[in-house]
C-alpha cells in the first residue's frame, strides 16, 4: 500500500517534469539551443495566472488561457530580442545570454510582485474519492497526466505531419539549406518559442496547483530538473521527454522512501551519469553524425 | 550585434540592481512621537552622556530566494533608526543596508563596501550561513555586531563582539522538546528537516538528543527539494506518528501542511519561529493551519501599545503584516541604541573602543532590554540572548495563546 503511494507520488511529481521537459527539448530539437530561461517562462505563467484569479476574479480557464497568451507574446520577444541577434554567434553566447534572460525574468518578477509568497488556489476544481487521496493521487496529478499526454501526441504529430512541422523539421536539420529552400527560419523559429512559451504557461499552472507556494524563483528548480529530464530520455525527442520526466520523478520518489531522504538527489544524477554513458543520446534520442 | 547583447546585459544589471531597492522605498518618515522601548538600565557606571552620529550597517539578503526575511530585517531597522532620529536627541543614527543575496562571499562584499563608509557597529547578518563569515571578517576588524535572526551558535563561538537578538538553535529544539514532552506525552514524534540550511540542522539536533526515542521517523529535504514532501509526509504517517515537529521557514511547511491536508493526516503540526509569517502568505487558505502550534518570540496580532504602533508603521511601508524578523531588527536597533547611551558611547570613538564598550555594556549584569520580541532579555558573554519563548496555537487563522 505505502509502496502504492510511494508510487503515485512519483508520477505525480514525474508528470510536471514531463511537461516542462516538454518545452525544453522542443525548443532544444529546432532551434538547437538550451533555453534556460524556459523555468522563469513558467513562473511568469504561474504569476499571470494567479493574478488574473486573485485579482480579476477570472473562471481558471479564462485565467490559464490569459497566461497562455502572454507567455507566448513573452517567449517570441525574447526570442525576438535577445537570441535572434545573435543567431549567427557561438552557442556559448547565446547559452549565456539565456542565463541573463533568467535572471532577468526572476528580478523583474521580484519588482513586480514582491518576495513573499503568493499561495495558489488550484485551478483543478474536481475532487477525487477519498480512497484515491488516501493513496496520494490528487486531481492535479491526474490532470497533470493527462495533459501530458494529450501535449505529447498533440506535439508530435503537429511537427510531423503539418507543414509548419516539416519546416521546423527542415531548420532543425540545417538551418542554410532551410533558408535556400524557401523556409522562413525566423518565423519558423518564432513559431517554436511560440508554442514552447505557451507549454510553458501550462506548465507553471499545473506546477503551482500541486505545489501551491509561488515565488520569483519558483521555475528555476524544476527547470534544472526537468532539463535533465530532456536529457535523461534524450534531448530532442519529444515522447523521450516524457519518458524521461516520468522516470525521473519516480527514481527519485523512491531513492527518498527507500535509500535516504539525504541522498534522493545524488541518486538521480547517479541514475543519470549511468544512462548517459551507457547510451550518450539519452533513452529515446537519436544519433546524429556530425560532418567536420 | 554585440551591442544589442551589450544593452541587454546592460539591462538585466539595471534591473538586478533596481530588484535590489524595489520595495524598499523610503517613505517620508511620517514618524510621529515614538513610544519607543523602555530602556531598562540607567547604568550607574555612565561614562557621560552619549551623542553623535552613529554609522549603523545592516546586511541581509533583499533579493534572491531569502529576500523577504532581510528585506523585514532590513525594514524594522529602519524604522527604529527613523522614530530614534525624529526624536532628535543627542544620539542620532545613519542607516545603511547592503544585499548579501543569502550568500556568504556576497554578505563578505557588503561588509567591506560597509566598512569602507565608515560602519561603526552592525545589524546583520540575517541568515546564518552569511552571517558566519562575516561575524569572522567583523572580529578582526573590532566592530560590534548585534544579528537579528542568525541563531547558529557558530555564529557566536570564540567571537565576543557577536551578539544574537534571536534565540539560539539549541536553546529552540530544547524548549521545543519540553513542551511537547509537558503537553503530548507518549506522543509518537516525526522530524521534517532541511538538512543543507544550518538552522534546520542546529534545531533538529538538540530536539531529537532531547527527545530520544519517542521520535518514529526522521524525514530531510534541500533547497532542491522543498517543492515535493509527498515521501515525507506519507513515510510519517506510515510510521504513525501524532505528533509531526517542523524545524523550518514558513514555504516548505506551507507546502507539507497542504500535502498532509490533500491525503487526510491530521497529526498535530509544531513549528519554531521560522514559522512565523505563514498566515500572512497572499492567497494562504488559513484552515491548512488550524490547530497548528508556533513557538516563536513575536506575534503580529499582539496588541501592547508597542507591536501596534510597529505593526501600523511597517504595514504603512510595505504593505503587509511585520514578521519576527522585523521584529529582531527593529530590536537590534534599538538594543544598540540604550547600550551606546548606558556606555555613554560617543561616535567619534574608534572602532575598537565602541565595540569594547558596547561588549562590556550587553554583558553586564544590570544591562536589559525589552522590545517587540521579548521582555527583560539578557545577554550572555557568549552572545547569546536569554527570552522566553511564547506558543501560540493558530485557531481560525489567528494566533491565541493555548
Amino acid at each position: 500500500m505505502v509502496f502504492f503511494s510511494y508510487l503515485i507520488s512519483g508520477i505525480s511529481l514525474g508528470s510536471v517534469y514531463a511537461i516542462i521537459a516538454l518545452g525544453y527539448t522542443m525548443v532544444y530539437g529546432i532551434a538547437k539551443m538550451l533555453n534556460f530561461a524556459h523555468g522563469d517562462v513558467i513562473m511568469v505563467g504561474g504569476y499571470i495566472s494567479f493574478c488574473a484569479i486573485s485579482y480579476l476574479s477570472l473562471p481558471p480557464a479564462v485565467a490559464v488561457l490569459l497566461a497562455m497568451v502572454v507567455c507566448t507574446v513573452l517567449g517570441v520577444l525574447i526570442e525576438g530580442l535577445a537570441y535572434r541577434p545573435l543567431r549567427q554567434a557561438g552557442s556559448l553566447a547565446v547559452l549565456i545570454t539565456a542565463i541573463g534572460v533568467s535572471y532577468f525574468l526572476q528580478n523583474a518578477a521580484q519588482l513586480i510582485w514582491g518576495v513573499t509568497p503568493k499561495i495558489y488556489t488550484s485551478v483543478v476544481s474536481f475532487r477525487l474519492p477519498n480512497s484515491l487521496t488516501r493513496l496520494g493521487l490528487s486531481s492535479e496529478a491526474l490532470v497533470t497526466v493527462l495533459s501530458c499526454v494529450v501535449i505529447m501526441v498533440a506535439l508530435t504529430t503537429f511537427v510531423n505531419k503539418t507543414k509548419m512541422g516539416k519546416a521546423m523539421r527542415a531548420c532543425s536539420e540545417d538551418k542554410g539549406a532551410a533558408q535556400l529552400m524557401g523556409i522562413n527560419v525566423n518565423a519558423t523559429i518564432s513559431m517554436t518559442f511560440a508554442i514552447g512559451s505557451a507549454l510553458a504557461a501550462i506548465a507553471g499552472v499545473l506546477l503551482c496547483s500541486a505545489y501551491t507556494t509561488l515565488l520569483p524563483t519558483t521555475g528555476s528548480m524544476p527547470g534544472i530538473k526537468a532539463f535533465t529530464a530532456a536529457v535523461f530520455g534524450g534531448i530532442g525527442s519529444i515522447p523521450g521527454a516524457f519518458v524521461g520526466g516520468l522516470l525521473l520523478g519516480i527514481i527519485e520518489s523512491m531513492a527518498k522512501a527507500y535509500i535516504s531522504t539525504d541522498l534522493a538527489n545524488a541518486i538521480v544524477f547517479a541514475v543519470l551519469i549511468v544512462v548517459l554513458l551507457v547510451k550518450p543520446t539519452g533513452l529515446l534520442g537519436k544519433y546524429v553524425p556530425e560532418k567536420v | 550585434m554585440k551591442k544589442t547583447l551589450a544593452l541587454l546585459l546592460a539591462v538585466c544589471m539595471m534591473v538586478a540592481v533596481l530588484a535590489g531597492c524595489g520595495g524598499n522605498k523610503e517613505t517620508a518618515a511620517p514618524t510621529e512621537e515614538a513610544t519607543a522601548p523602555v530602556e531598562e538600565n540607567v547604568g550607574a557606571e555612565n561614562a557621560g552622556a552619549a551623542s553623535g552620529t552613529f554609522k549603523i550597517g545592516g546586511i541581509g539578503p533583499m533579493t534572491g530566494g531569502a529576500a523577504q526575511y532581510g528585506m523585514a530585517a532590513m525594514t524594522g531597522a529602519q524604522i527604529a533608526v527613523d522614530e530614534i532620529n525624529a526624536l532628535g536627541g543627542p544620539v542620532q543614527f545613519e542607516f545603511r543596508a547592503e544585499d548579501d543575496v543569502n550568500v556568504a562571499d556576497t554578505a563578505v562584499n557588503a561588509y567591506n563596501t560597509l566598512k569602507d563608509w565608515g560602519m561603526q557597529v552592525l545589524v546583520g547578518a540575517v541568515t546564518t550561513t552569511p552571517c558566519i563569515s562575516v561575524s569572522a571578517e567583523a572580529y578582526n576588524d573590532r566592530i560590534f555586531c548585534l544579528t537579528p535572526s542568525a541563531s547558529s551558535t557558530d555564529v557566536t563561538a570564540g567571537k565576543d563582539n557577536m551578539f544574537q537578538m534571536c534565540f539560539t538553535d539549541p536553546n529552540q529544539g530544547l524548549s521545543g522538546a519540553q513542551y511537547i514532552t509537558e503537553n503530548f506525552p507518549d506522543a509518537k514524534v516525526a522530524v521534517i528537516y532541511k538538512n543543507d540550511d544550518a538552522y534546520s540542522v542546529g534545531i533538529r539536533d538538540a530536539f531529537v538528543g532531547a527527545m530520544g526515542d519517542a521520535v518514529v521517523y526522521e524525514g530531510t529535504f534541500t533547497e532542491d527539494t522543498q517543492t515535493d514532501f509527498s515521501v515525507q509526509v506519507t513515510a510519517a504517517q506510515a510510521a504513525g506518528a501524532d505528533v509531526v515537529y517542523l524545524p523550518m521557514y514558513y514555504q516548505p511547511a506551507t507546502v507539507i501542511l497542504t500535502y498532509a491536508k490533500s491525503i487526510g493526516y491530521a497529526p498535530t503540526f509544531i513549528g519554531v519561529d521560522g514559522m512565523d509569517g505563514i498566515l500572512d502568505q497572499e492567497g494562504f487558505d488559513a484552515s491548512l493551519a488550524e490547530g497548528v502550534l508556533v513557538m516563536s518570540p513575536f506575534a503580529a496580532t499582539s496588541t501592547d501599545e508597542l507591536t501596534v504602533k510597529f505593526v501600523e508603521e511597517y504595514q504603512n511601508r510595505m504593505g503587509q503584516l511585520p514578521n519576527q524578523f522585523a521584529a529582531d531588527g527593529y530590536d537590534c536597533v534599538y538594543a544598540i541604541y540604550n547600550a551606546l547611551q548606558a556606555a555613554g558611547c560617543t561616535a567619534d570613538m574608534s572602532n575598537e573602543e565602541l565595540c569594547d564598550a558596547l561588549i562590556s555594556t550587553f554583558t553586564s549584569d544590570s544591562f536589559s532590554y525589552s522590545g517587540l520580541t521579548g521582555q527583560g532579555m539578557t545577554w550572555s558573554t557568549v552572545g547569546e540572548v536569554t527570552k522566553l519563548p511564547m506558543a501560540f496555537l493558530i485557531k481560525d487563522g489567528v494566533y491565541t495563546t493555548p
